[in-house]
């Protein structure tokens, strides 16, 4: 797999645009806890033009939500282009593969594909957890699907889907050097597109990616930093002790705290705009993914803020 | 070894409601040695019982017999002629889930409970503490995992982990978890054998997903078993 050369794979917005170098920014969606489509559509407004593609997560921290296939169907209809993610934990590749099958059918060009938290942490911690399938596993299922028109069982797919395939990398999470293996292993596996997790730590996201460049990793993969601005110092200390995999150093809050009270969530946007005007020319970043959580109204200003309007229109 | 624990005596006591006579049965070997249904813990129960039946004025009859093996019909064999002569109207079973089936199996006409929950293949860690080890996958990969088991130990049983989640050494569920891969990772290493996972695992068919049968090469199922 090579970034170069001219066919595109899912002909997405979100291909078109890492394709023609342009830098990328996509945003996401949390789809709601029932069945109210005005929640998606409004959410959907403040990302409408600000980004290029929308990640809706799929049962994310493995809380039942409205399914990411139909939110991502919604996108579709309201003119914005989604990345279904989809987790491996509640479903086997007989699901994977139909889900796949249709949410392509409906116009959904680009994936993300994802272990999944595991059930522990959700509103059904005695669930069965599927896990079928690795995530691993999952990104060469979709290449085959795509390039060899072949189900995980050899079977041959008629008109088969053709997705933007993406995958996540959390350069944080011990050990550290096997991440960049990791990583390495995704791209032969037949990933596209990397997300990775919220970066907080700089110096040791810039080390990451340079040693991804130094095996000529970056060549091979779009790769698209995790943005996510605090919204406040509790946020930031909850992020740094609760959540698995999550590296924030203590300089970042002890930012967030020097700033007046009622100030807090502006340097939290600040510091995201500091990081994407970083990321805009680092070597081997495409692109960045921006995760407002629950904050999707905040997203035309920080767009604005960070200089990447107007998104880019490809043909 | 097979694990289990003993179930919660309300349980049991609700199970046998009605039964006037029952001999509860004993397993000698894995769960003899995990304290779950050996001969001891056989005796405990059967007291127990004893006690609460007769606190409620409704007294039972309990018999207690413990075999070397449940899972070997050679010595369910034994049970014959005591369950043929006592006519018990209650089997309990203190063995793990395949002893209870083939005690159950054995004598049909009589209902069988079980008095453990049968916890998985496990080993001693020190007295009183199992760690479970194996989920007999029937496709053993510990020769490209360093000896450790991702099905098992990884809590979602992945085949090219680690995960995003792996916290400090530690999987993402509980900071008292380490984490599978974590140490299939660091194990590796110190061997200089890191090349083994760098290769994608790829998607593996299940063959744990129909009833499975062992017959050892150079044997058949005979015709009849007795
Ligand atoms: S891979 Fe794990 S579950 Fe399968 S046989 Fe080996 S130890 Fe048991
Ligand atoms: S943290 Fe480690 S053990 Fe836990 S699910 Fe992830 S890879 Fe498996």
């Amino acid at each position: 797999m090579s970034i170069q050369g001219n066919n595109l794979k899912s002909g997405s917005n979100l291909e078109k645009i890492l394709k023609s170098g342009q830098f990328a920014f996509t945003g996401e969606l949390g789809p709601p806890r029932g069945t109210d489509v005005k929640e998606v559509i409004e959410k959907a407004q403040f990302l409408k033009g600000n980004v290029d593609s929308v990640n809706i997560t799929d049962n994310q921290t493995a809380v039942v939500r409205m399914a990411s296939w139909a939110a991502s169907l919604l996108l579709v209809q309201e003119g914005l282009e989604p990345n279904y993610q989809m987790v491996c934990r509640d479903r086997n590749r007989l699901a994977m593969q139909a889900d796949i099958l249709g949410a392509y059918a409906l116009g959904i060009r680009n994936m993300l594909c994802l272990s999944g938290d595991h059930c522990q942490f959700g509103d059904h911690p005695d669930a069965k957890g599927v896990f079928d399938i690795d995530s691993m596993q999952l990104i060469a299922m979709v290449k085959q699907m795509r390039d060899d028109a072949k189900f995980l069982g050899g079977a041959e797919i008629h008109h088969p889907p053709k997705i933007f395939i993406g995958a996540a990398s959390n350069p944080f999470a011990d050990p550290f050097d096997w991440r960049v293996q990791r990583l390495a292993k995704k791209i032969e596996a037949g990933v596209d597109f990397i997300q990775t997790q919220c970066i907080y730590n700089m110096e040791k996201f810039r080390k990451f990616i340079h040693i991804a460049g130094e095996e000529g990793l970056t060549e091979k993969v779009y790769i698209l930093a995790g943005v996510t601005p605090f919204k406040s110092i509790g946020m930031a200390k909850y992020m740094k002790s609760k959540v698995p995999g999550m590296d924030v150093p203590d300089e970042v809050i002890k930012r967030l705290q020097g700033v007046e009270k009622g100030k807090v969530a502006q340097e939290g946007i600040n510091m995201a705009c500091e990081q994407i005007e970083e990321f805009k020319s680092m070597k081997g970043v495409h692109g960045v993914h921006l995760m407002a959580i629950e904050w999707e109204h905040k997203v035309p200003e920080i767009a604005a803020q960070a200089k990447v309007l107007p998104r880019p229109k490809p043909e | 070894m097979i694990v289990a624990k003993r179930k919660p005596f309300e349980e049991i006591k609700e199970m046998l409601k009605g039964y006037k006579k029952v001999l509860n049965v004993g397993c000698g070997t894995c769960v003899s040695v995990c304290l779950a249904g050996g001969e001891k813990e056989v005796a405990i129960l059967n007291a127990e019982l004893d006690m609460a039946r007769n606190l409620e004025d409704d007294p039972i009859e309990i018999h207690g017999q413990t075999v070397e093996r449940q899972c070997d019909r050679e010595y369910l064999a034994e049970l014959d002629d005591i369950i043929k002569k006592e006519k018990f109207d209650a089997l309990m079973s203190m063995a793990c889930g395949v002893g209870i089936q083939f005690l159950a199996e054995r004598f049909p006409d009589i209902p069988t409970f079980p008095g453990v929950d049968t916890t998985g293949l496990a080993v001693n860690q020190a007295v009183g503490w199992y760690e479970e080890r194996c989920r007999s996958c029937s496709q053993c990969v510990l020769g490209i995992t360093g000896g450790i088991c991702p099905i098992t130990m990884c809590a979602k049983g992945l085949f090219n982990g680690p995960c995003g989640g792996t916290n400090k050494g530690n999987c993402e569920i509980s900071a008292d978890q380490p984490c599978a891969w974590f140490k299939i990772h660091e194990r590796l290493a110190a061997q200089g054998r890191l090349s083994s996972i760098r290769k994608i695992n790829l998607a593996r068919g299940w063959k744990d997903q129909i009833p499975r049968n062992l017959i050892q090469p150079g044997y058949k199922k005979p015709e009849k078993v007795s």
